[in-house]
């Protein structure tokens, strides 16, 4: 059971939260301009990385805010957490 | 010592002042406050104990705490009923009930034991190869399986005890309250830090067996007692480590107090501990040695039969053979020894049996055969002889064999240290050839390990570690190891070349060293397969004693190093935990919140059968003296196309959505165009995923310029809620736009029926109820029945229809108000909206849609905006979506009117041939229609209505249905009743 560092409410279990998937995943903002291979591209492809993992969360059964986690998936440790909008601490995340 | 005959006069934690008397299989004990069940037994002279699981061999107590394989046994009766409690861990209390499991009639004689003799045609993979044939032999066979298998019985009926959840957070969790725990326990509370500290027995203390090292660690303990930032958990497992150091632990709160138990205390607590730093001081475990019947009662480990007699001054035997490849076993010698047990032999494996623990047994008078080993045994419901051989260099055997006579072999095969948890919480083990064990190495979180379980083999050591880790310290992890001097087998050899006797490796599941060979044989050589062929390390103990053992001679037969064959995984639970403690309190009516509507209480007064919606309770439908289900849903129906009814439709999902960009946003969810939408005026809305699959429906109102009230489905409430949400604070920062779930705070009744104005307009003067004034698809504000309230003129049933809103506190009298008696309304539930709706053709959220339809499917193409674009709209244009073998929504008219089709059937193009054929599609809504007098269904088929020929057919269980595609709208499909 992870715990997660809400940036609005502090550190709570991870069964307060719901997981959002890999983070920075922009909608395209003209989707008729992508054939149906970027589309797909969009719509279900995700990076599935062994490592560090940017994620969106959800404090959902809290604060009801999303924001994003950047999350070591082989140790589970958390390394940054940031706000909707705000750049990773880590680098760019586009 | 009346009755007790193992029993030493003094000595040992057990209090003689206090009697217990228990039973086990049917006949009366005596022992002591203080005993477990197994030294109880023991003291007893009860050494058979229950039968193994595959041969029904006799089995006894081979140790003394949770790794127990063998001492299964059924506790108390009925509900109560416990199966599978390890002896060694049942504390005794006054009129204990146990008895042997897996054997019938009893397990001095069992009837199961047939299999013992035909060992030789069921080895390993036996069930696997044997019953795969014929191929429909299964069924017939499993059942009789099924009855030879399984250890004790499942409780009969709901569980009656009371269980609690904990939550807890410390700064630092100590795994074990022995010398290195006690230690850690008091250099954290010294420093300041709250300390929790856990062990699964009924004392701390651990399982020294020098009674003045005891001593000393009573001073600890009581020091930690009084200390305010010190939490001391007995009888508590430790048994999950999970991330970022949270863990569990079941606490048996009254299981010791049996009867006694204060009715104030719950059976048993499951902590659930998030700790900053975590200390695990485990310990380590015993392993077995394999020789040919090695499994006799009687046969035990060294430190089980040491921790008998110390602690329970119980003598598990009166004249014992010790063997051993490691040092260890010496003090059990001379402890037993000392205490009166005849020392027939020491057999110590290795060559040279030197050094001080030999030389002190040799001093003591006890005869030593070093480079020997017991080789079989014999004895049927107690081990009566051990038969002794020398081992040459390479690990054969050689000379006679020698017979010593006794009643207990107690023997060590080296230690495992207990790294369970450790590895739960991600660690790495490293085989350490020295000394013969996995060893914790590294540190997946903030854990460190001290005493056995580093391999710390002496008091002192153990307590230098746990000071340091519980200080945060550097210490040293290597201190006290002993090295394994020896390279003796991990299977002693046959002792001739028939291979005679099985040399057990895994006792619980007769897993044998000629098992773990035959599946090597076989091509099994992962040792994670391994495993699942033979059932090595499964079962209630998870090879605590037997996995080491079991890998090293998979190793040895595959000519691998040890730590090429690795381990299986360590997977929580260390120990079983109880399903009760797991739910804790969330049982019953607890499980879950259940929603009522303000009006509820009208509705079971007047006899609702209720429905589950969701979380709420809706009512399906109000049966009036005697009438059926059937019966009531055709009234209510009729009513509500005749004259009127109502329906408590409370539970729809309400949000008000406003702010300046509250249009940009509906415009985004929903696939149709809002820019034009006034204030008064409402419109249906359909909302896809990003994948084009319908989502959610729902009429929104305009209230406002920049205000809407958004209704959801039922079930989609929180959903939908969630899914806004989401958009605007991750995609759509830039819009400005607010949300608020008004579900519960209003509350909606829908009158529906041809007399519906007339009804409402006895009830209101302030809203102009004429068609031109308050049209279809139109909202009003007034007051009803004297109420505050908002009236939508929309319709789900069909008919002419209004949605009266008011707040929640005044629905009920909103409700009085339409049901009296001047009105003649009909109260209605859901069963006969659904009718009603499916009468119009009308889809139905997750009964039409199921996450694979789209709005072309549902021929909804009239709602998809081509001006804008909408979450879900690229998706719609890939080609795939205008596959005409997509399923599309139909009706479907049975040949047979009185044929009622049932939800969920299969369609097919022709009537079934006996040879698999395509399923074309499904019965997604099927009813009687009252209206209509014939059956009714919607389906999803593929073509829909393009279909040629229209005539499909439902296979059921003993006919086949014909029916054909037909428009879903069954009933006035104009719309000329709802808008007039």
């Amino acid at each position: 059971m992870l715990l997660i560092p809400c940036p609005w409410c502090g550190a709570r279990d991870e069964s307060e939260f719901t997981c959002g998937g890999e983070a920075h995943i922009r909608r395209p903002a003209d989707p008729d301009a992508l054939d149906d291979a970027h589309w797909a591209d969009y719509l279900f492809m995700r990076a599935n990385p062994k490592g560090s993992h940017r994620e969106r969360w959800c404090h959902s059964h809290g604060c009801g805010r999303w924001f994003n986690v950047e999350r070591d998936t082989v140790t589970h440790g958390i390394v940054s957490v940031y706000r909707m909008g705000e750049p990773p601490p880590g680098g760019d995340g586009s | 010592m009346t009755g007790q005959p193992y029993r030493l006069a003094e000595g040992g934690a057990i209090d003689r002042s206090r009697p217990v008397g228990f039973s086990f299989d049917g006949r009366r004990y005596t022992g002591f406050a203080g005993d477990t069940l197994a030294s109880a037994l023991l003291a007893n002279g009860v050494t058979l104990v229950g039968r193994s699981f595959k041969y029904h061999r006799p089995r006894g107590i081979l140790s003394a705490g949770t790794e127990e394989p063998n001492a299964l046994v059924q506790l108390g009766t009925g509900a109560r009923g416990i199966a599978n409690a390890k002896a060694t861990r049942v504390e005794l209390h006054e009129g204990l009930v146990a008895s042997s499991v897996n054997c019938w009639p009893g397990p001095r004689c069992d009837l199961g034991a047939l299999n013992d003799l035909a060992h030789r045609l069921i080895p390993a993979g036996f069930y696997y190869k044997t019953f795969m044939w014929p191929h429909r032999g299964w069924h017939f066979y499993e059942r009789l399986i099924r009855r030879m298998a399984g250890l004790g019985r499942a409780p009969e009926g709901a569980d009656p005890d009371r269980y609690e959840r904990m939550n807890a957070h410390c700064d630092v969790l100590v795994v074990g309250a022995g010398p290195a725990g006690l230690a850690a326990a008091r250099a954290a509370a010294r420093g300041g830090s709250r300390v929790i500290l856990a062990d699964e027995r009924g004392l701390p203390g651990g399982t020294l067996p020098d009674a003045a090292d005891t001593g000393r660690l009573g001073e600890t303990t009581a020091e930690l007692e009084d200390l305010d930032n010190v939490r001391i958990l007995v009888r508590t497992t430790v048994t999950g480590y999970f991330d970022h150091n949270f863990l569990i632990a079941l606490e048996r709160v009254t299981d010791h107090l049996g009867p006694h138990a204060p009715a104030h205390l719950p059976r048993q607590r499951l902590w659930r501990i998030r700790a900053g730093r975590v200390v695990l001081a485990t310990g380590a475990l015993e392993r077995p040695l394999v020789f040919a019947n090695n499994d006799r009662p009687g046969i035990m480990l060294a430190s089980a039969a040491r921790a008998y007699v110390n602690r329970f001054a119980v003598l598990p035997g009166r004249r014992a053979v010790v063997v051993t490849d490691n040092d260890s076993a010496y003090g059990a010698a001379l402890d037993l020894h000392r205490n009166g047990v005849e020392i027939a032999a020491v057999v110590d494996l290795r060559r040279n049996g030197e050094g001080g623990k030999p030389a002190e047994a040799r001093a003591a008078g006890l005869q030593i055969l070093a480079g020997h080993a017991v080789v079989d045994s014999r004895g049927r419901r107690r081990v009566r002889t051990a038969h002794v051989a020398r081992l040459d260099d390479d690990g054969s055997l050689t000379g006679p064999v020698r017979t010593l006579s006794c009643d207990l072999i107690a023997m060590s095969g080296g230690w495992n240290p207990a790294v369970h948890l450790f590895s739960q919480a991600g660690g790495r083990l490293r085989y350490d050839e020295a000394l013969r064990a996995f060893l914790p190495e590294g540190a997946p979180q903030a854990v460190r390990c001290a005493g056995a379980i580093n391999g710390a083999a002496d008091t002192a050591s153990c307590i230098a570690q746990g000071r340091a880790a519980g200080a945060g310290e550097p210490d040293d992890r290597a201190a006290g190891r002993v090295e394994a001097a020896s390279r003796a087998p991990w299977a002693v050899p046959a002792r001739n070349r028939a291979g005679e006797g099985r040399r057990f490796v895994d006792f619980q599941n007769d897993v044998t060293s000629a098992d773990i060979a035959l599946a090597a044989r076989e091509g099994y050589q992962s040792v994670e397969h391994l495993k699942r062929y033979t059932t090595l390390g499964m079962g209630t103990d998870q090879g605590k004693t037997g996995n080491v053992a079991g890998l090293a001679i998979l190793a040895q037969t595959l000519g691998l190093a040890i730590p090429e064959v690795g381990t299986t995984t360590f997977r929580p639970p260390y120990d079983p935990v109880t399903f009760g403690a797991i739910a804790g309190r969330d049982v019953g009516r607890l499980a879950d919140p259940v929603r009522r509507t303000p009006i509820h209480r009208w509705h079971e007064e007047a006899g609702a059968v209720f429905e589950d919606v969701g979380q709420w309770k809706r009512p399906f439908y109000y049966p009036q003296d005697g009438e059926t289900k059937h019966g009531a849903v055709a009234r209510e129906c009729l009513a509500v196309r005749n004259a009127a009814g109502v329906m408590d439709a409370s539970t729809l999902g309400k949000i008000l959505v406003c702010g300046p960009d509250a249009r940009a946003l509906l415009n985004r969810i929903y696939t149709n165009a809002w820019d034009r939408l006034e204030a008064g005026r409402c419109r249906y809305g359909l909302m896809l995923g990003e994948d084009g699959m319908v989502l959610d429906d729902g009429v929104t109102a305009c209230l406002a310029g920049n205000r809407f009230l958004t209704t959801t489905t039922t079930g989609n409430a929180s959903r939908v809620f969630a899914w806004l949400e989401e958009w605007l604070q991750t995609e759509w920062p830039d819009l400005d736009v607010y949300l608020t779930s008004l579900t519960e705070q209003l509350a909606t009744v829908a009158l529906a029926g041809p007399n519906a104005r007339e009804i409402l307009a006895a009830l209101t003067d302030d809203i102009d109820l004429e068609p031109d004034a308050f049209p279809f698809m139109a909202w009003r504000e007034g007051r009803v029945a004297g109420l505050p309230a908002r009236v939508f003129r929309v319709s789900y049933t069909g008919e002419l229809s209004y949605e009266i809103v008011v707040p929640a506190g005044d629905a009920m009298d909103l409700w009085t108000a339409l049901t009296g008696p001047e009105h003649a309304v009909t109260p209605f539930g859901t069963e006969a909206m659904h009718v009603l709706r499916a009468e119009k053709g009308y889809l139905m959220i997750g009964q039409e849609t199921d996450g694979t339809v789209t709005p072309l499917d549902l021929d909804m193409q009239w709602i998809l905006s081509r001006k804008k674009d909408f979450i879900g709209r690229r998706s719609l244009a890939r080609p795939a979506m205008r596959d005409p073998l997509r399923k599309r929504l139909v009706g479907l008219e049975t040949g047979d009117p009185a044929t009622v089709l049932p939800e969920g059937a299969q369609i097919l193009a022709e009537p079934p041939s006996g040879v698999p054929e395509a399923m074309i599609g499904h019965v997604t809504s099927s009813y009687w229609s009252p209206t209509l007098g014939r059956s009714i269904a919607l389906a999803l088929v593929q073509g829909g209505r393009d279909r040629e020929p229209p005539t499909v057919h439902v296979p059921l269980d003993d006919r086949t249905v014909r029916a054909s595609i037909r428009d879903p709208r069954f009933y006035d499909p104009d719309g000329v009743r709802m808008n007039g």
